[in-house]
């Protein structure tokens, strides 16, 4: 099962001529993920060899689907670009659309989110500002190392990318079900929450990893959901307890605004609501390990 | 980005916003000429404004009335070189007095939670939002703003009316409203906010004050580098940011370098952890050199943190995910020749924990290299602890 994402996934990817689309492209064949297509107005009709894969170049996400019946899409598409693309994507209504673009102003991602909204949200929006997400062995849609761990039954959310690679390493032999890297832009369009909906309903997923970090009130909001609606057991780690005020740590939505965003606030939401939450990522990954 | 006052009331002058007359200074002599072009135009009475980009200005006695040129220069002595809450000022806006009769509040802001905008309106202004928002939540409307549609007259009305400002002001502030609309979105802004937003004694609507946060991530559509002052800020900050480096300067003595913004946030925290029992030593800074990892990269890094004088140790935390820790391993081994050849002294203790993809080779890389200054762990508690031990010493 997994979520979001599985082995029958058709993947296109946009911007998959470029030096990271490409690159990452490989590598996602590499791990199994069923690529059937890039998009690039400006090559349409031209066929990719990736060692011996040949992969072809639609002129638009709607020709990708027509032509291939893909259900996912893969944007790394520069910032200046990235808004028309995204709205590409929905405007073709394809079901998943995986934002790795780094760099999207935030003007950007409210418009392209309103306008998903405004066409009744069918395409489900992971990123931008994200590694993407992953379900080993079966399909890997953006830029998670596919190899450094294996399928089980944890299932992982997380706003950092390095986090969650070290998550994913510390309990490779326990495994996952999907892990999914929302990203740490001030406007996602996947939240903490819509993961843990989606993990609590997955009957392949058994206890839910949480990755928060400063900034913004996401994970007090999962912590209120999580006591209405999750029974599945969920282990918590926050990154950022010593992060000044007003400064913006390396994403562009970690910062802790006056007495809003702190590290200390979202892991003492998340306790009052039964998450245990470690202390260190290793601790986290120490009390994932007790669980199974 | 935040701007200075000053910046963000050109900003809004470039928009049609009403905003005071007004010009900034560095000195008490710039200060002086500037009194007495006001004064030559029968405006005597100015207001001397601390330019710091935080709030609080008026209480800590950074916002003085002057009458004539000579007060004003003694108001300007006492301002200029004032702390306030960490901030030094370097400038002053120097303005025409307004003839105040009411003061509100309002701003345009990014809505993380509704991934959208929100415009806040209120009739008492003047003061913290938040302490009014806490004492009287109804005085404070909060009215969202679709991306889609913006703040046209219509919408400017409604927020208006919900902020309850009173009908003299109404059309002016729905006219200012609309203009600050512009700016929040041509700008790339994330807040614009005007607090004071004044009626005057003859009715005019007028923004006496302007806090604007430009999104960084905006820089390649807009002239954010005109409204950046490389002066401001800590020096090795500056300096990081000439390399393209993502530093925060923190105030520890355990320099700290990673891949990924949430990596490093959290090697933060565990070396803090790990001071508490070493004379509670602390992270130095923040430094992600991210996914990649470049030997160029981890050599302009590990300058900028040994260049540091309050930085005992240095702790190195990569896990190799897309990039595997050989290629990190070389980077660091490459990197220290580099400030080697560069004159650089590389004798203070460097902590390195490589884990993930193709961590044992990475390793085996430095312990071939054998530089005396490096020390490996292979786990990132045990790390933060042999870093932290190293600068308590």
């Amino acid at each position: 099962m997994a979520i979001f994402l599985t082995k029958d996934s058709k993947v296109l990817v946009q911007g998959m001529t470029g030096s990271e689309g490409t690159k990452h492209t490989r590598r996602m064949l590499a791990a199994g993920t069923n690529i059937v297509g890039g998009v690039n107005p400006r090559k349409a009709g031209q066929v990719v060899d990736f060692d011996g894969t040949q992969v072809p170049v639609f002129g638009s996400v709607a020709e990708g689907m027509k032509a291939t019946g893909a259900d996912v899409t893969v944007i790394f598409v520069p910032p200046k670009f990235a808004k028309d693309a995204v709205i590409e994507a929905i405007d073709a209504e394809i079901g998943l659309a995986v934002v790795i673009t780094e760099g999207i102003p935030v003007h950007d991602t409210a418009t392209f989110w309103a306008h998903a909204c405004s066409k009744g949200n069918k395409t489900r929006i992971i990123g931008p500002n994200c590694p993407g997400l992953i379900t080993p062995g079966q399909s890997n849609a953006g830029i998670i190392p596919a190899d450094i761990t294996k399928p089980g039954r944890i299932g992982l959310v997380s706003k950092s990318g390095t986090l969650t690679y070290q998550m994913m390493y510390e309990l490779r032999d326990i495994g996952f079900s999907t892990c999914v890297g929302i990203g740490g832009d001030p406007i996602i369009g996947t939240t903490h929450i819509d993961a843990l909906a989606a993990f609590e309903a997955d009957p392949d997923t058994d206890v839910i990893v949480m990755i928060g970090e400063i900034g913004g009130d996401a994970e007090e909001r999962a912590a209120e959901y999580i006591k209405k609606h999750v029974t599945k057991p969920v282990v918590g780690y926050i990154a950022g307890f010593t992060a000044p005020e007003g400064k913006t740590m390396g994403h562009a939505g970690a910062i802790v605004s006056g007495s809003s965003g702190t590290a200390a606030a979202k892991k003492e939401a998340l306790e009052a609501v039964g998450v245990k939450v470690g202390k260190t990522p290793s601790e986290a990954a120490k009390l994932v390990r007790s669980l199974f | 980005m935040d701007l200075f006052e000053y910046q963000a009331k050109a900003l809004f002058a470039e928009y049609g916003v009403p905003v005071p007359q007004g010009k900034v200074a560095s000195t008490p002599e710039e200060v002086r000429a500037i009194a007495e072009e006001f004064a030559a135009a029968g405006k005597p009475r100015v207001v001397v404004k601390a330019q710091v980009k935080t709030g609080g200005r008026g209480k800590a006695g950074g916002v003085k009335v002057a009458d004539g040129p000579d007060d004003a220069v003694a108001k300007a002595k006492q301002i200029l070189g004032m702390d306030i809450k960490g901030h030094t000022v370097h400038r002053v806006l120097v303005e025409e007095a307004s003839d105040i009769a009411e003061e509100y509040y309002f701003s345009f802001l990014l809505d993380r939670a509704n991934r959208s905008f929100l415009s806040i309106c209120s009739a008492e202004g003047g003061m913290e939002i938040e302490e009014v928002a806490a004492t009287n939540p109804d005085a404070v409307a909060k009215v969202p703003i679709s991306p889609l549609k913006g703040a046209p007259a219509d919408v400017a009305a409604d927020i208006v009316a919900q902020g309850k400002l009173p009908e003299a002001a109404a059309q002016g502030a729905v006219d200012v409203i609309t203009k600050l609309w512009k700016v929040f979105v041509e700008k790339d802004a994330t807040l614009v906010e005007v607090n004071p937003l004044i009626l005057t004694k003859d009715g005019r609507v007028v923004a006496l004050d302007g806090k604007v946060t430009l999104d960084d991530n905006a820089e390649f559509r807009q002239d954010l580098e005109s409204l950046a002052s490389a002066a401001e800020g800590d020096p090795l900050e500056v300096k990081a940011k000439e390399k393209g480096l993502n530093y925060v300067k923190l105030d520890g003595e355990v320099g700290i370098i990673g891949n990924g913004a949430g990596l490093v946030m959290s090697t933060l925290d565990v070396v803090a952890y790990a001071g508490e029992q070493h004379g509670g030593v602390k992270p130095a800074n923040f430094l992600d050199i991210g996914g990649g990892a470049s030997a160029e990269v981890m050599a302009n890094g590990l300058e900028i943190i040994l260049s540091d004088p309050a930085v005992k140790s240095v702790f190195v935390n990569v896990f190799g995910g897309i990039t595997a820790c050989d290629a990190v391993a070389n980077g660091i081994v490459q990197a220290l020749e580099l400030l080697e050849s560069r004159g650089e002294d590389v004798t203070k203790p460097l902590v390195v924990r490589l884990d993930g993809n193709n961590a044992e080779l990475g390793r085996s890389i430095l312990n071939e290299r054998n530089h005396p200054a490096v020390r490996q762990v292979d786990t990132m508690d045990g790390a933060a602890a042999l870093a932290a031990e190293l600068a308590a010493k």
